[in-house]
């Protein structure tokens, strides 16, 4: 059941998004989303599901893992659809008792439904074709102008990866202890709010206890390596751009220009 | 018989790109009162086997019977399965929360429905039997050293009388003496109780001196199921899956080879001892 998360779990294969950097991955990324929430009309709505589809084609990545990861924002999405769908003046097109649809109302139910769906699905793409480590470096790198302004770019990202690394690790040792107290006869599952709260003691504390002993071994191992964040500090892999960067941001600007005009025109 | 496997199967993640066949058809029957070695190198499925024994894992396929019942029977219930299968699982200490030792020991039994006089009882007898002296009772369970926590985690599966013990590498990092007084311990409670006991382990020489029959476990299957001596016989196919058999074997098989005519089935140093008078004795 805890391995149903998907945000943040890389999906590992050879395609060339896979093969970007992860820098360009992040502007690509931030750009679609930026043009999922300007678009408007038919013709944009195609031009970004031509667009969306061809990259997750592109990346080999199974289409199921992609909504995999609306599952768990489904009641999300139903319950602001909802809100949208009832509660938008305009128009009345259905009235049954005192709630009415209006044309706007089922407008915008339409147009935020699929602008969240792409937003999870196009932020997907990028999870899962870049491992969490190229992630932090990718942002450690793009974000690195900020140190003149003393922003600690450096060891906000290390806390990042670290962080990151961990959630697969504490995800393990959850599974592990609730086996172990299952096994003692503890119950996870029945019982009302209260009871359901009281039966996770058995979980937590333990959870707590090896979570602050991994950070406690992780921190004396890195002090016994001399460990020293920022600045000087060299990378085994430097991230460097190369031929497919160069043309991925091109694909990518070229598809925001060409969305910009289809707006511009219509 | 307390357990009948029927061709299990059991793949994780399955219909992912992280799909893995833990378990490849399994068969295996369990009797009562058996005191059964599970050995296997890491990877070998031998953790996911015992873990459905109580039910925390379910078999993709095949089928599991306990006591002449399906496990997987919709009207079975797991939870009285779990009270009757205990499960020490690796590095056991790292599940205590309570306050107290006590405390943390009552929770088995607790869970189990018994009434309060039963479950201080209980508690009281466990903690008794795994060594650990009155003193440390009444301490946070996180004050005591690893080996104490490690008997401590013990008697918290202990308190709930399971008639099937199952441990999983019950001595990892543990120093040899502390290794030693938890195996005699299982195996003084196996001779007082007669229950069964299933000890999952990647060293041979633990596992030689205790029990009467060892299962080998390799890439999901079943590659041996004998009594110790026998499955010492085929030390050279274990070398090749990153086993080895005890050094008395060894030793005894190079004494063969060099043309001493000793008995080749002693598994401890003991009965290698034997082997060598007897030698001894033939020879004058």
């Amino acid at each position: 059941m805890l391995r149903d998360i998907t945000l943040g779990q890389y999906y590992p294969a050879d395609s060339k998004i896979h093969a970007l950097d992860p820098r360009t991955k992040l502007f690509g990324t931030l750009l679609f989303i930026i043009s999922v929430f300007s678009f408007e009309g038919v013709i944009g709505f195609v031009a970004i599901t031509v667009f969306l589809f061809w990259v997750i084609h592109m990346s080999k990545v199974p289409l199921n893992f992609m909504l995999r990861g609306l599952k768990a924002i489904m009641i999300l999405l139903i319950i602001a659809g909802m809100f949208n769908l009832f509660l938008t003046p305009g128009q009345p097109l259905v009235t049954i008792w005192k709630i009415s649809i209006t044309r706007e109302g089922l407008r915008n139910a339409i147009m935020m439904t699929i602008r969240m769906v792409y937003l999870i699905m196009g932020s997907s793409v990028m999870t899962l074709t870049t491992t969490p480590n190229q992630l932090t470096d990718g942002l450690e790198k793009a974000l690195h102008p900020l140190n003149k302004i003393n922003v600690p770019v450096h060891e906000i990202a290390m806390m990042m990866s670290i962080a990151l690394r961990f959630i697969p690790i504490l995800i393990e040792e959850t599974d592990k202890i609730m086996k172990a107290q299952m096994a003692r006869g503890a119950d996870f599952e029945s019982g009302g709010l209260i009871k359901k709260a009281k039966n996770m003691v058995p979980l937590l504390v333990p959870l707590f206890v090896s979570a602050f002993r991994r950070a406690n071994d992780l921190a004396l191992a890195m002090e016994a390596r001399c460990y020293v964040g920022g600045d000087g500090r060299t990378k085994m892999m430097p991230l460097v751009y190369t031929q497919i960067d160069r043309v991925g941001y091109a694909v990518v600007i070229g598809y925001f220009i060409l969305l910009m005009v289809i707006k511009a025109v219509l | 018989m307390a357990f009948i496997l029927d061709k299990v199967s059991y793949r994780y993640s399955e219909g992912t790109a992280y799909e893995m066949t833990a378990l490849d058809q399994v068969s295996l029957q369990i009797q009562d009162g058996e005191f059964i070695g599970v050995i296997g190198h890491t990877g070998s499925g031998k953790s996911t086997l015992i873990q459905h024994l109580n039910g925390l894992l379910k078999a993709t396929e095949g089928a599991i019977y306990f006591n002449g019942q399906d496990i997987y029977d919709k009207d079975y219930d797991l939870r009285d399965l779990r009270t009757q299968v205990g499960m020490v699982f690796q590095y056991p200490e790292h599940q205590l929360f309570e306050e107290t030792v006590f405390k943390d020991v009552c929770f088995g039994p607790k869970n189990q429905g018994l009434p309060e006089k039963d479950v201080t009882l209980r508690a009281y007898e466990a903690l008794r039997s795994v060594g650990l002296p009155d003193k440390y009772f009444d301490v946070s369970p996180f004050e005591l050293s690893g080996g104490q926590k490690r008997r401590a985690a013990i008697a918290g599966v202990l308190a709930m009388k399971p008639s099937v013990l199952i441990l999983d590498e019950p001595t990892a990092g543990l120093d040899p003496r502390g290794r030693d007084e938890i195996l005699d311990l299982i195996a003084e409670m196996h001779v007082h109780y007669g229950n069964t006991v299933i000890l999952v382990s990647h060293s041979m020489e633990d596992v030689a001196k205790y029990v009467d029959r060892i299962i080998v476990m390799d890439h999901g299957h079943v590659m041996f199921d004998d009594v110790p001596r026998e499955v010492f016989h085929h030390y050279r196919e274990l070398e090749e899956i990153g086993l080895a058999a005890p050094q008395v074997t060894y030793l005894m098989h190079e004494m063969q080879e060099r043309g001493l005519d000793v008995n080749c089935d002693a598994t401890t140093v003991d009965e290698a001892r034997d082997a060598i008078l007897q030698w001894i004795g033939n020879q004058r």
